[in-house]
């Protein structure tokens, strides 16, 4: 039994090998080329290597430019990972056991009355407690910074979602049945906003991103001192909510 | 003599008896891929290792990142699909799925299709947006 | 003195196979609640997206807490040497090991994906409480055992002094243990803070020695077994005694919280809010649970008397149940800080207070790990020597006087 488990391991392995050299000289084919074309793949990792720390993904939301009653981030999300308007399931679940990846926060100052509207997710927190209170490692951080469940492992203890400071979690209350193919979601288990790993893994914009009609909600890799989002980050002013919890947080806002 | 050959010709006769019916038995009716003729790896391979190569690629892919399309499940479907009179392909719900073949005949019962979609993606998504 | 005498219990009264029979139905009822909770999904209960944890966790923490408190009875032999706690150490123990077990599958049948238990219980994420739970919970019963075998083998009794300290030291750092699954929730306003740990050993005594004296008292009238006097008044003593220590880090936490601003409005929300869990927590918890008891355990009238032993007993139950359930359902009720000082509003019911109703389900799998906790001990006490034949004041105190009382 053991035997031949060690040989499946062996000659997957060995597929893996052969694969890597297949993908390399492809690569190696593709900088000789150069070009402009090759720019984006270049960008975007190949599909066989591991994500990372050199990068660190996040978010940069600009709060002042966030419509009252636009929820067009809200939408992009439903419709991309297949909750809420982007779903037939969760029929019998109540408004307060639906699952809600994103969504939209008013914000009023008690004494002079201001409003700010802004969208709030998972803060892809650096020091996440999601991550330390989850007993099997479900809650997981990826080494370019992305948090989320890796629902194979999930147990649905819901310790997370006692531990997530900003409600970012949700679970599942009833079988699904309607999921995207890229997103796989299902009863007993927790999940929440990945950043759109799915898309960020071909080298796109998560969905919220490139929904915003104001383009108010930046994405990029923080660790990157030339990004948009670094040089942003580095001469204008930004929070982090619940800052004062220290998690680092990869999404940040402004106008707020 | 009966009590001395009883058994044993009891034994010869049950066998005898079931010899066609274990022939008869009948073997899982394993649907064929829509399209090409070699799988990701050999057959008999596939066959005795598809549940490793996948719980593999499954934790290369959440944990890693690492998306490689061989080996992935969603890959699977590319090729291992079955219509329905409309010409639809059929869920895992349903008993003629490629999948179920085999394990409703092993009555092996798989955890995927609680979370993941078993059948082949509609369309290719969208290229909208590209990373800064 | 002559050492104590043990004997299974006789169990072939109609009483004794009754008792059985509706444990057996309740732990039926427990279990298909279970199955009809993971059938259909969670939406079939009052839990939901906002209060995660709802009446199955109020039934397991109690248990689990009162768990570790039940073996107090033991320690208060072994441990601080009370002889005449000796001869109720292996109820003590037996009772601990019910407890947990019925704590834990409560637990366990609550969560979404429990036919993955074992799978996680191979991959421990030791940066978890929760995990670092899962070894105290399974070694306390490890430990419990042996400790019972050093009491109930003669060629273990040797080893009782040191299996009685060692059980007593993993029991504090499993009630740590359960304390810190709130104590370390930075998130919430009403956890966060490093006194739930202790606060949970207090509160843990005297759960523990309440059911230990429910359970005790109804085995002795069940059996028509002597229990003397002083035994109930050293009980309802030491219960009073408890009963004041958790107390005190009851009114500790709330004054550090009343005192820091930040901490005010969740207070007002717990101790003076129209809500139902500050009508828990006061007539619950702070007069039935608390006030009561010690009056109990301190007036004359009420000495000596297996009744109001009971009744204490009973109430600080019910007010210890009050008092988890305010502590997780109330704690979790209490909108959650996203900016603070700031009124916050969104569809995901940000800003607001979450109403909870338990369903039948989730209470009955609650229930349903009473019924086994109850179940373990009573065929227990029919199969092994847990019990003395006599709880008699001259038989249990070795400077007991028949004129004393």
């Amino acid at each position: 039994m053991s035997n031949k488990k060690a040989m499946s391991g062996n000659q997957i392995d060995r597929y893996r090998r052969r694969f890597l050299a297949q993908s390399a000289a492809i690569a190696g084919a593709a900088t000789l080329g150069g070009g402009l074309v090759l720019t984006r793949v270049a960008h975007a990792r190949p599909a066989d290597q591991a994500v990372n720390s050199d990068k660190r993904w996040g978010l940069l939301i600009d709060a002042g430019k966030c419509a009252n009653d636009c929820d067009e981030c809200v939408k992009a999300c439903e419709m991309e990972h297949g909750w809420g308007r982007g779903s037939s399931d969760e029929q019998h679940s109540s408004p307060e056991q639906k699952a809600q990846w994103i969504r939209k926060v008013t914000v009023r100052d008690r004494t002079t009355g201001h409003e700010t509207s802004l969208p709030m997710m998972c803060q892809h927190c650096a020091y996440p407690p999601c991550v330390d209170v989850c007993p099997t490692g479900a809650s997981m951080k990826r080494d370019d910074g992305i948090v989320q469940v890796d629902k194979h492992r999930c147990i649905g203890c819901r310790y997370c979602m006692m531990a997530c400071p900003y409600k970012a979690r949700s679970f599942i209350h009833e079988d699904l049945h309607a999921q995207k193919t890229e997103s796989p979601r299902g009863k007993g288990t927790v999940e929440s906003c990945n950043l759109c790993v799915n898309r960020v893994d071909r080298g796109e914009n998560p969905a919220c991103a490139d929904a915003c009609p104001e383009k108010a909600i930046l994405f990029g890799d923080l660790k990157d001192a030339n990004s948009e989002i670094a040089r942003r980050l580095a001469s204008e002013p930004s929070t982090e909510i619940r800052g004062d919890l220290r998690l680092d947080l990869g999404v940040r806002y402004q106008g707020i | 003599m009966v009590k001395r050959y009883g058994f044993p010709l009891l034994m010869i006769l049950l066998l005898t008896a079931g010899a066609p019916a274990l022939a008869a038995t009948p073997l899982p009716d394993i649907p064929k891929a829509i399209k090409g003729e070699q799988c990701v790896e050999d057959t008999g391979f596939m066959r005795r290792n598809h549940m490793t190569l996948l719980e593999h690629q499954r934790d290369d892919t959440v944990q890693r990142g690492i998306r490689s399309k061989k080996h992935s499940l969603k890959h699977c479907f590319t090729c291992h699909v079955v219509k329905d009179d409309d010409g639809q392909p059929v869920t895992a719900e349903d008993p003629r799925h490629f999948c179920r073949a085999c394990h409703d005949y092993a009555a092996v019962q798989v955890d995927c299709w609680q979370c993941h979609v078993s059948t082949p993606e509609p369309s290719a998504t969208s290229v909208k947006g590209v990373q800064p | 003195m002559k050492p104590t005498t043990f004997r299974e219990i006789s169990g072939d009264s109609t009483g004794y196979w009754a008792l059985l029979g509706l444990l057996g139905l309740i732990i039926a009822a427990g279990l298909g609640a279970a199955w009809y909770m993971e059938h259909n999904g969670h939406w079939v209960t009052g839990m939901n997206n906002q209060i995660v944890w709802g009446m199955p966790h109020v039934f397991a923490v109690f248990l689990i807490v009162a768990a570790s408190g039940a073996l107090n009875v033991a320690s208060m032999a072994s441990v601080f040497g009370r002889t005449a706690f000796k001869p109720l150490s292996r109820l003590s123990g037996l009772l601990a090991i019910a407890l947990l077990a019925g704590g834990l599958m409560v637990l366990v049948l609550d969560l979404g994906r429990p036919d993955r238990l074992i799978m996680a219980m191979m991959n421990l994420n030791f940066m978890s409480i929760f995990a670092w739970n899962i070894i105290l919970y399974n070694g306390f019963f490890v430990i419990v055992a042996v400790y019972l075998w050093t009491l109930m083998e003669r060629r273990g009794n040797r080893f009782t002094k040191s299996a009685g300290l060692f059980a007593f030291l993993w029991r504090l750092i499993l009630t740590l243990g359960t304390g810190s699954i709130f104590g370390f929730l930075v998130a919430r306003q009403a956890y966060d803070a490093a006194i739930m740990a202790p606060l949970f050993i207090a509160l843990s005594l005297s759960f523990g020695l309440a059911i230990f004296m429910l359970v005790l008292f109804a085995s002795y009238r069940g059996c028509g077994r002597p229990l003397g006097d002083d035994m109930i008044i050293r009980m309802q003593r030491l219960l009073g005694l408890f009963v004041v220590a958790a107390l005190l880090f009851v009114i500790a936490y709330h004054l550090t919280n009343l005192y820091a601003a930040e901490h005010r409005d969740v207070e007002r929300f717990i101790l003076d809010g129209n809500n139902v869990y500050s009508g828990l927590f006061w007539v619950g918890y702070v007069l039935l649970g608390s006030l009561i008891p010690m009056a109990i355990a301190w007036f004359a009238p009420f000495r000596a008397s297996l009744g109001w032993a009971s009744t204490a007993a009973v109430l600080v139950v019910t007010g210890g149940m009050a008092m988890i359930y305010v502590i997780i359902i109330g704690g979790q009720a209490y909108p959650l800080q996203l900016f603070p000082g700031k009124e916050v509003s969104s569809s995901f019911f940000d800003g607001v207070v979450s109403p909870y109703t338990p369903s039948l389900a989730e209470t009955l799998l609650g229930i349903g790990g009473v019924g086994v906790a109850l179940a373990i001990v009573v065929v227990g006490i029919r199969l092994l020597k847990f019990l003395p034949l006599s709880l008699e004041d001259a038989k249990v105190d070795p400077h007991y006087k028949a004129d004393k009382v």
